[in-house]
């Protein structure tokens, strides 16, 4: 029910309303609760309604934290020999 | 997919699977993480995170499933509405088949002739309202704060439209407020039953209300708090932000969805939820009893969108199956393994309570995803 | 005066297939019905056995194993992008009696008609039947049609049963996985079910996917021709992937182990699948098959898919192992593991 997605809005259809893509997929949706919302924005969609922008630079952010975690620890883990994953 | 498929590469889980297991493995003590939201924990059996961390880091499933906590006597009411003359229910398809009391489900009662319709939005209902001015159109309203706004935006398109066939049966609740049922539960302070060391936050409740609710709760309980986004790495970056938490001694909230997350959440959200609907003084959940200023009513000014004054149907509350643990899983105090109907009499194809029937319930996630950890039944 | 004779054995005015409209006379039995046998069924299907004109149709049987199947066709709506009712029933029962290795022959159609459908539908779907048929190198040689009164059935529904020979030494069967097995998939998953969804009523997204209805006997007939030791071929129609690769657990009493990373699924339809919170693995299929072969062979057997048409796509995506709990198990995308399981109820209906 939390069931959410990012989706991009590819076209202002109306006051309220825009045409946005996941995928190659396009849906029009309400952005009635967004400030602001530009063609090119992503947005986070739910049940027919986008709650926010996706701010691209803290998505970028978030992608340097990522990666910047557990090399070392894998490349321990590696020389140890140790699994930490469940085998396919 | 942008913003999606970053989030669930496989080699940057398995780098922050060896980060965790490097500072949690071997500190000698037990990590309880609650992931409240239900879709959490969803995407935890969906894409086995569990297999990635080390045993002595253990996920509690949290009660942040709105269908299942869902009282079955609201959901009779449902029924009864549905099956009035004239009526038209409108639902997300969540609601369809759960089960209610004497074996009554809105799917079963729509194969009886009542008129049940599923939408994926609640502008999809206002246009069948639109649509059939003969008819009365009530909504089935469900979910925690993230579903709310559109609720709100739903009654007053419907105001501005002047219609006066359309309603709302309102059984809108609140995050915080159930998180402090937890916290506060007698076998969680008391009994010391259920341990809790953190949460995981929901990711889209908190895209409304923002990281600012949860303060409270890591300062007045000392539990930190990771707001997590939905998809796998987002939910092990927040596993590893909570382990350091502990492992420092710290109890802060922390955002780890901060490309949605702000700490004030959707100013508009919040302002047409407060335009609309106020706080009830009580409401029953599913598994946490009853909650004081736990869930939302319409104001006086949209009575006449409010179903429940349109429409006379008293709440009867009602026992669930005395057999059926969903109350004690809601609370985290017992896996769906525990259930005496779990995998037996309680599938996803008979569902007996809540946890089984919604995809998010922690009973759903585990039987679809899950049970072949289990000894063959 | 001379007064022209009224001209053929039937009454003189043909169907009005531009305006016309079926009603309850079609269905009799009598003048009417072969009316729409004769300016319809029988110019769309164009084969000789039809164009006798018997209740039934009567030919040669090649000695050796024969092999029948039938199906019911009841999707809506009747148009998609990809095909139609019709050509859904060609190439559904086609691909049934492929899958037992067999080369398909022929085929019956049965037809129940709600009082008021379009005559130019009717034969559009007619055309779309003759030309699935044809492209098959299979020819529908015997039907009926029914007539039911306005609200008795919706618009139209079709079966077809469908007849083929099995070539000597090939057997094929549900009940035939290995442990130690491959199993390969001949395409994308989910493209069918998604480009149905696309034109339900309430749910409105646009897409450029297109359904992959489609008749796999020649793609069959090469693979059983180089490998004829493949032991199982099925269509994950109805229920998807993960309907289809359970059957076979329980048919073989075997377990599989998949790799999520290796299913291939078009972006779109992963796309629709997000939006309308359904897991692709559950979305039917109409024009793809499943293959467990022995693990030698698996390669030389993806060659010969990826060579035809309807192959390209052909991968490797698990293999078979022992298990008494008769599991399809799948590594996820990130190295985690979780069961792959039938459906629990009809998400969506009549897809199919």
């Amino acid at each position: 029910m939390c069931h959410a997605l990012p989706v991009k809005i590819i076209a202002l259809t109306g006051p309220d309303t825009a045409k946005v893509s996941l995928g190659g997929i396009v849906k029009e949706i309400s952005i009635a609760l967004i400030d602001d919302p530009k063609v090119g924005d992503y947005v986070v969609l739910h049940v027919g309604y986008a709650l926010a922008k996706i701010d691209e630079a803290e998505a970028e952010r978030t992608l340097a934290l990522l990666a910047a975690e557990g090399g070392e620890a894998l490349a321990e883990f590696s020389a140890a020999g140790e699994a930490i994953e469940a085998p396919p | 997919m942008k913003h999606l498929d970053e989030y669930r590469d496989a080699e940057t889980a398995h780098r922050l699977a060896a980060a965790i297991h490097n500072e949690a493995a071997d500190s000698g003590r037990r990590y309880r993480l609650m992931e409240f939201c239900g879709g959490h924990t969803h995407a935890i059996f969906r894409y086995g995170i569990e297999d990635l961390l080390p045993s002595n880091i253990e996920m509690v499933h949290g009660p942040g499933c709105p269908v299942c906590v869902l009282p079955t006597g609201r959901l009779d009411m449902a029924i009864r509405l549905a099956k009035r003359d004239g009526v038209i229910l409108a639902s997300y398809a969540d609601m369809l088949r759960v089960p209610g009391s004497k074996g009554q489900s809105l799917m079963k009662v729509r194969a009886d002739g009542a008129d049940i319709r599923m939408v994926y939005s609640t502008l999809d209902a206002v246009k069948l309202a639109e649509a059939n001015p003969q008819r009365e159109v009530i909504f089935f309203a469900i979910g925690f704060e993230t579903t709310t706004p559109p609720t709100a935006l739903a009654i007053e398109t419907a105001a501005k439209k002047g219609l006066t066939n359309f309603s709302v049966f309102c059984n809108h609740v609140l995050t915080p407020s159930a998180i402090a049922a937890i916290l506060e539960a007698p076998a969680v302070r008391e009994l010391g039953t259920v341990e809790i060391d953190g949460f995981l936050g929901p990711a889209h409740v908190s895209v409304v209300i923002g990281s600012q609710p949860y303060e409270f709760f890591a300062e007045e309980y000392r539990k930190p708090v990771a707001i997590s986004g939905f998809e796998p790495i987002d939910i092990l970056q927040s596993i590893l932000m909570l382990v350091r938490q502990l492992n420092e001694g710290r109890a802060e909230v922390e955002n780890q969805y901060i490309r949605a997350v702000t700490r004030d959440g959707n100013v508009r959200a919040k302002q047409a939820v407060s335009r609309v609907f106020e706080l009830r003084r009580d409401f029953e959940w599913r598994g946490l009893g009853h909650i004081p200023y736990s869930a939302l009513r319409l104001k006086d000014e949209f009575a006449a969108f409010d179903a429940e004054r349109r429409f006379d149907e008293p709440y009867i509350p009602s026992e669930g199956i005395k057999a059926c643990e969903c109350p004690a899983i809601l609370r985290g105090a017992k896996k769906p393994t525990d259930c005496r109907l779990f995998g037996r009499a309680c599938t996803p194809e008979t569902p007996l309570g809540s946890c089984m029937v919604s995809s998010e319930g922690a009973c759903a996630a585990y039987y679809t995803y899950g049970r072949m950890r289990e000894p063959a039944q | 005066m001379n007064i022209a004779p009224r001209t053929s054995r039937l009454s003189t005015r043909r169907l009005d297939l531009m305006a016309g409209r079926v009603d309850l006379t079609h269905g009799a039995g009598g003048r009417a019905m072969q009316q729409l046998i004769e300016e319809i069924f029988r110019p769309a299907f164009d084969n000789p056995i039809l164009a006798r004109g018997d209740d039934q149709a009567a030919f040669d049987v090649a000695a050796g194993r024969m092999v029948m199947s039938t199906d019911c066709f009841v999707v809506s709506p009747l148009f998609f992008p990809g095909g139609d009712i019709g050509s859904l029933a060609v190439h559904g029962t086609v691909n049934d009696v492929a899958m037992s290795g067999a080369r398909p022959l022929y085929l019956s159609a049965g037809f129940v008609i709600e009082e008021g459908f379009p005559l130019a539908d009717l034969q559009r779907i007619a055309i779309s039947m003759g030309e699935a048929a044809r492209a098959a190198g299979v020819a529908v040689v015997t039907g009926d049609t029914k007539v039911v009164e306005r609200g008795k059935a919706d618009r139209l529904f079709v079966n077809t049963a469908g007849i083929g020979v099995v070539p000597t030494g090939v057997e094929i069967s549900g009940d035939r996985a290995r442990p130690g097995d491959a199993i390969l998939i001949s395409g994308t998953m989910g493209d069918h079910g998604v480009a149905i969804m696309a034109h339900r009523a309430g749910l409105e997204f646009e897409t450029t996917i297109v359904s992959d209805s489609a008749s796999l006997n020649g793609l069959v007939a090469d693979m059983v021709a180089a490998v004829p030791t493949i032991r199982v071929l099925r269509d994950p129609t109805r229920g998807g992937l993960a309907a289809t690769l359970n059957e076979i657990c329980h048919q073989s009493g075997v377990g599989m182990r998949l790799d999520e990373a290796a299913i291939p699924i078009k972006p779109e339809v992963l796309g629709a699948c997000e939006l309308l919170g359904l897991d692709a693995l559950n979305v039917a299929n109409e024009g793809k098959l499943i293959a467990v072969v022995p693990a030698a062979e698996a390669a030389r057997l993806l060659t010969v898919m990826r060579a035809h048409p309807l192959g390209r796509d052909a991968t490797m995506i698990g293999d078979i192992i022992a298990d008494p709990s008769r599991f399809v198990r799948m590594a996820t995308r990130i190295g985690g593991e979780r069961i792959v399981d039938w459906l629990a109820g009809e998400q969506l209906p009549r897809i199919c």
